[in-house]
């Protein structure tokens, strides 16, 4: 019997906007006027953020930190096609995905100086704290999106993680449960083409990242991710499938780590400015601005206000932060277990003893 | 003699090891181009190359599983996990692997190998940089664990742990990686796994630490001689095997113990050193043994932490109330 193929497979990609701003017309996502100056809006607000962020960890007001720069409309894009009931799962460098999701920006702040407050989502926002570890937090959006589904909630959960976490176990046993229950997830890969120093293509031989869905029996589609409306479209039929019980979808976003990998690294040690400075030409910002400004939504006017708006938003964040009283070293121990427990009692009593001895005495 | 922090005495343990044996190789996460995070591997790449300096995917089980099989092939393999709190992923492979391949093959494998990782806290770094959970590792019969203290310790020791037929995970100190310069040789030299080292003669108690915690503990001894106090000091060097012999010998002299560790308590190896001492030398002591650790909490963010390191003031308390007994 001859050898013949029995499955063969392709994998999408899709761009709706070229770098000039030109759209493809017919594949428009249905976003009112409106609507697009707000995705603007909230990209220049992540921006602006990041910029104020990088800022205070030089003037050593934050502690190491890991700048968004260049995946504002990777983010924004996707965050902004889920419901408010929708879970996300972020990994560290998801703070434009925050934003979008009304995370204070005071605690966004909060939590790069190192402090642990800043990680106390307020309860109706369906937002995981950050996760450190690569890619170890994909199983857990898993199993949220499997309780949701068991508890019948129309709800879709949306995991955020970037290219250097596709090589780790823990990506590929999350992907293949996803698959085999048919789960509403919806896995968001930022391929920012960069694991601090190591370039994309040693985390993989494959071409794309997006056919690994494939091995697990779901759908992986590659877009632009600098172009937000490639990313909202792709986003939103994903959310909307996972919600219609048809299964989870692997979106890799296309995009460029523009800035660090952190305020502790050094780019220029392993990548050339040659290698960024296309990148700098397809900026996310810069995309849509051009595009508005073709759809005549856009006036220089109008681009100063939302600048002058997101600075005076990001100030008084700062302002809010930094008002904040010094943490209370109980705290340290009040959320290891339900319950304070007898051991951690007697050595929290320790140390709050150990510290009134050295406090200076009051005449 | 040339005065080097510990990351250049490791980086230049590392490059002479690769110099004089070809069957060692370098590999881990931004190894290669980057110079590691810390830039231990610094120039490694361009000396030896990438077929012995290899830059991985993002895979901790990947790197620590392939280094098993590099060393049971032949080849002495040195992996780097970035950080500590980045090894879990690849526990599965230590201790049901790392650990069990010479016991398995009854002694026809083995696997030579290091897994160098920085530890603990005091950074300012993000969650899960801060670990120091030695105490897992040293519960993995067929592991040895060893932290130096110092630059002229680490290179001895890291020769040693390159050179041993067995496991080693090497646990690098990452507060002191530039906070201390001293003289070491440029030739090479090893120092002993297993045995420990007094780093201070004293006669009223004994301190005992490794790694970072060294630092606090030599001031507290330090100051505590200004009050007539005569601590010896006790690097264990080596975390597993022990160096049972030598805390001995101290605690049979003084009588008094402070152990010191900036991992959780319990369950730390503080309680190992402990029952140690109340098996084989409770009659000499004068005083109940006293612990200053880390709480049993995870370590905070850099706000926090500290709180939660021991330092010189906790380990001087300690030390006044095994005195004042
Ligand atoms: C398990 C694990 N290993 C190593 C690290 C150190 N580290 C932090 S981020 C990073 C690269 C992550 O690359 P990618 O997944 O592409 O995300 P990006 O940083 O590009 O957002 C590494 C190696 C870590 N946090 N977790
Ligand atoms: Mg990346």
């Amino acid at each position: 019997m001859p050898r013949k193929p029995i499955k063969q497979f392709s994998v999408e990609w899709l761009q709706i906007l070229d770098e000039q701003g030109q759209p493809d017309r017919p594949l428009l996502p249905a976003l009112s006027p409106k609507e697009i100056q707000s995705l603007y809006e909230w990209m220049v607000l992540a921006r602006v953020f990041d910029e104020k962020a990088l800022a205070l960890q030089r003037e050593g007001r934050l502690g190491t930190y890991a700048p968004v720069r260049g995946q504002e409309a990777t983010q924004v894009g996707s965050a902004h096609a889920l419901g408010p009931a929708d879970w996300v799962f972020p990994a560290f460098r998801e703070m434009g995905v925050g934003i979008v999701r009304g995370i204070p920006m005071r605690m966004l702040f909060q939590y790069w100086s190192g402090d642990e407050r800043g990680s106390e989502i307020p309860l109706h926002q369906h937002y995981f704290p950050t996760s450190i570890p690569v890619g170890t937090h994909i199983p857990h959006a898993v199993g949220a999106a499997w309780a949701a589904k068991l508890r019948k909630d129309p709800v879709v959960v949306a995991v955020y993680f970037g290219d250097g976490a596709t090589s780790k176990g823990d990506f590929h046993e999350a992907m293949n449960m996803a698959g085999v229950f048919h789960l509403p997830v919806v896995f968001i890969c930022q391929n920012n083409q960069w694991a601090i120093s190591m370039p994309a293509r040693r985390q993989t031989a494959a071409p794309t990242l997006a056919q690994k869905a494939i091995a697990y029996g779901f759908t992986g589609i590659q877009v632009d991710g600098n172009d937000i409306f490639a990313v909202y479209k792709v986003a939103k039929e994903a959310v909307e499938k996972a919600r219609a019980g048809d299964g989870p979808t692997f979106i890799e976003c296309l995009t460029y780590r523009m800035a660090d990998h952190t305020t502790a690294d050094d780019a220029s040690r392993y990548r050339t400015e040659e290698m960024l400075k296309p990148w700098i030409a397809k900026d996310p910002i810069k995309r849509l601005r051009k595009f508005m400004d073709i759809e005549s939504l856009w006036t220089s006017s109008y681009g100063e206000q939302v600048r002058t708006e997101a600075e005076r938003r990001v100030a008084e964040s700062v302002k809010e932060f930094e008002a904040q009283p010094p943490p209370d070293p109980a705290d340290m121990f009040r959320y290891t277990y339900y319950e304070l427990t007898p051991p951690l009692k007697e050595q929290m009593d320790d140390l709050l003893n150990f510290l009134k001895d050295r406090e200076p005495k009051k005449e | 003699m040339p005065r080097l922090n510990i990351v250049q005495a490791v980086n230049q343990g590392l490059r002479q090891e690769m110099d004089r044996n070809p069957a060692v190789i370098v590999l881990g996460e931004d190894v290669g181009l980057d110079g590691g995070v810390f830039r231990v591997t610094e120039g490694l790449l361009a000396r030896f190359g990438e077929d012995r300096v290899i830059d991985t995917p993002l895979s901790e089980s990947g790197i620590v599983g392939i280094a098993i099989g590099m060393a049971a092939y032949g080849l002495v393999p040195v992996a780097e996990i970035q950080f500590m709190g980045f090894l879990y992923g690849a526990m599965e492979q230590l201790i049901s692997h790392a650990s069990r391949i010479r016991t398995r093959s009854r002694g026809r494998y083995h696997c030579p190998l290091v897994v160098r990782t920085p530890y603990g806290a005091g950074i300012h770094a993000p969650e899960h940089h801060s670990e120091s959970t030695e105490a897992m590792l040293v519960h993995t019969p067929g592991l040895k664990v060893v932290v130096p203290a110092s630059p002229y310790e680490a290179k001895g020791l890291l020769i040693s742990a390159i050179r041993d037929p067995d496991p080693v995970i090497f646990l690098e100190p990452s507060r002191i990686y530039r906070a201390i310069k001293e003289e070491v040789p440029e030739k090479e030299y090893s120092i002993p796994l297993g045995v420990a080292r007094r780093v201070r003669e004293g006669e009223d108690l004994t301190l005992i630490s490794w790694g970072a915690m060294l630092q606090p503990m030599v001031a507290a001894a330090n100051h505590a001689a200004t009050e007539g106090i005569s601590a010896e000091v006790i690097d264990l060097r080596t975390l597993s095997p022990i160096d049972s012999e030598s805390i001995l010998v101290s605690v049979r002299k003084t009588g008094r113990v402070v152990i010191v560790h900036e991992a959780p308590r319990t369950g730390g190896l503080g309680g190992e050193v402990a029952a140690l001492i109340a098996e084989r030398a409770l009659d000499y002591l004068e005083a109940p043994i006293v612990r200053v650790t880390g709480f049993d909490t995870a370590v905070p963010l850099p706000k926090m932490e500290n709180y939660y390191l021991p330092n010189k003031e906790r380990v001087l308390q300690a030390i006044h109330h095994v005195m004042e007994v």
